[in-house]
């Protein structure tokens, strides 16, 4: 991929003509505890860049703080294609859930309708929009979900959902907090196969919470490992997992059974 | 308002629309069950029960604080309902400042303002031993709803309709997700603010005809009787507001025949609502 080409020009400034992205010395402080401090990263577009780390280390922190939704030291800079100067960005954002009960009665169609219009739902619905949902839901195979509830879609429905609500209108920079359960593998998958898809399709830059190492070792360009209030280490997949202190996090053998893994389904590929 | 009785006299010819207070009471009926209808809508979705109760009894110091300053300036003539509106709306904020404090959960610090107020009011009002003066508060009378108090509730109907109209579709956004809300450009603490004052007044304002004691049933019910069977917004919405109608005027007519407290006849229909959308709901699934 041509974008991989310029991560080394990037280190001081972005000049190789494409987008990128750049979290300058973010530090997070919350009623008095220091949450995050010193991370710094860059991303560039069409990259998909894997935040992992353990429980409580400030994963989704990072990622509400580039949102901007909650206040964070440092600064973001996004550098267009076109324009030579910094813009703010515009964001899409995948949450990990929704705060509403099974027995809501929201529709896929009224949470499409309540972001994008201006006339009350409850009053009436513009004439267009099923038609600009279905064109929406369409990108993330979820098209047959318009009119079905919320509350009753599995996990992995939901989060498709939610990922076709933040590609309207297409942003620049794409958020997905991944949900820590709720999501069985093969819809898990799917959603890393569709976000894929995605960065080739509009050159997104996209930033990922991440839980399934072996899903971020098989998609994700790049891996940022958050650890004791910041980043401790970046690299590609290989370099990331190979690093001592995350090896020591996620468990001593985890590289090595990732190893295994491959070989496992390289093996089972050559048996069928 | 003529125009009003004389449209009540040629369409509805009924024996307990004859007296003026029952006009008067209807046309109360139909001004204010709608609103409890839609916002009650937000609030069972936010489950905010809780707090609608207690913007309910925190009214009572209101009353009292009215009665004190009412002592103290008797020129001034102030109603007791102007402070307490000024009452519920502080009150409403000091609760979503403490919450956002995140010291303890939210309920608990609903709970800890409630009583508090509460307290407070009994506390005052029951001083020289004269509170069952003020006992006609926590019951209400909806039929000793006056010209004026229609005025007054007729600009409410129109500006919270309005304002309703107007952030929905956001506090919609914010209460499902906030950061998602704000990643679309939402204001989220602004919407989560309104709401709440919106709420504050209309509490605030109906509480004299309603009572204190069964105010916020009157907003959860017609909503949690739709939720059973609504399947998306509008839905929601329309049978909300339908349920509301028609448990407020049947509930009207049913305590003028019985010589019951009306507020509480029109919740005890409502109930039946949630009764039968219940069992609708456990039936069609």
């Amino acid at each position: 991929m041509k974008h991989h080409n310029c991560a080394q020009s990037c280190q001081g400034s972005c000049e190789c003509g494409l987008c990128c992205t750049k979290i300058k010395n973010f530090g997070v402080t919350r009623s008095g505890i220091e949450i995050l401090r010193a991370v710094n990263l860059h991303i560039h577009c069409g990259d998909l860049t894997a935040i992992i780390g353990p429980n409580g280390a400030g994963k989704s922190t990072l990622l509400k703080a580039i949102l901007g939704d909650i206040p964070h030291t440092g600064e973001l800079q996004f550098l267009d294609a076109k324009d030579e100067g910094t813009i703010r960005p515009s964001m899409g954002y995948v949450p990990q859930k929704l705060d509403l009960d099974s027995s809501s009665p929201t529709s896929v169609l009224d949470l499409f309708a309540a972001a994008h219009t201006k006339i009350p739902i409850w009053f009436a619905y513009p004439k267009k929009i099923r038609e600009r949902v279905r064109e929406s839901l369409a990108r993330t195979q979820g098209e047959h979900l318009i009119n079905k509830r919320l509350g009753a879609l599995s996990g992995g429905e939901l989060q498709r959902v939610l990922l076709a609500l933040s590609l309207d209108p297409i942003p620049h920079i794409l958020l997905l907090d991944e949900p820590v359960s709720g999501i069985d593998q093969r819809g898990l998958e799917l959603f890393y196969k569709t976000v894929s898809t995605l960065r080739e399709n509009y050159d997104l830059s996209i930033i990922l919470v991440s839980h399934d190492l072996n899903l971020v070792a098989e998609y994700a360009d790049r891996v940022a490992f958050v650890n004791n209030k910041t980043i401790e280490c970046v690299g590609t997949p290989q370099e990331v997992f190979s690093n001592e202190k995350v090896i020591q996090t996620f468990g001593l053998d985890w590289s090595k059974r990732n190893l295994n893994d491959e070989k496992d389904r390289v093996a089972n590929a050559l048996l069928v | 308002m003529h125009f009003w009785y004389s449209l009540v006299d040629l369409l509805l010819p009924f024996g307990w629309l004859q007296h003026a207070f029952m006009k008067n009471a209807l046309l109360g009926v139909l001004l204010v069950t709608p609103i409890f209808g839609l916002l009650g809508t937000m609030i069972v979705n936010n489950k905010m029960a809780f707090f609608s109760d207690s913007l309910g009894h925190s009214a009572l110091t209101g009353i009292a604080i009215g009665v004190i300053v009412g002592k103290i300036f008797p020129l001034l003539g102030i109603k007791p309902i102007w402070s307490m509106l000024c009452f519920s709306v502080l009150i409403t904020i000091a609760i979503l400042i403490v919450k956002e404090a995140n010291t303890a959960s939210t309920d608990t610090i609903i709970g800890v303002f409630s009583s508090t107020a509460m307290a407070l009011g009994i506390v005052l009002l029951s001083r020289n031993g004269g509170f069952t003066k003020y006992s006609a508060y926590l019951i209400g009378d909806l039929l000793s709803i006056s010209s004026s108090d229609l005025l007054t509730l007729g600009i409410v109907f129109v500006v919270v309709i309005v304002l309703w109209a107007v952030i929905f579709n956001k506090l919609l956004m914010a209460s499902m997700n906030q950061s998602l809300a704000s990643s679309r450009g939402i204001n989220v603490r602004l919407y989560e603010y309104l709401f709440a004052m919106i709420m504050a007044v209309i509490v605030t304002i109906s509480i004299q005809w309603v009572g204190i004691l069964i105010i916020s049933s009157l907003l959860i019910l017609p909503a949690a009787s739709s939720r059973n069977i609504a399947k998306n917004i509008r839905q929601y919405h329309v049978y909300s507001v339908l349920i509301a109608l028609i448990s407020g005027v049947s509930g009207l007519i049913l305590s003028y025949f019985w010589g019951t407290a009306t507020g509480a006849t029109i919740v005890l229909i409502s109930s039946v609502f949630f009764a039968v959308t219940f069992i609708m709901k456990l039936r069609l699934g």
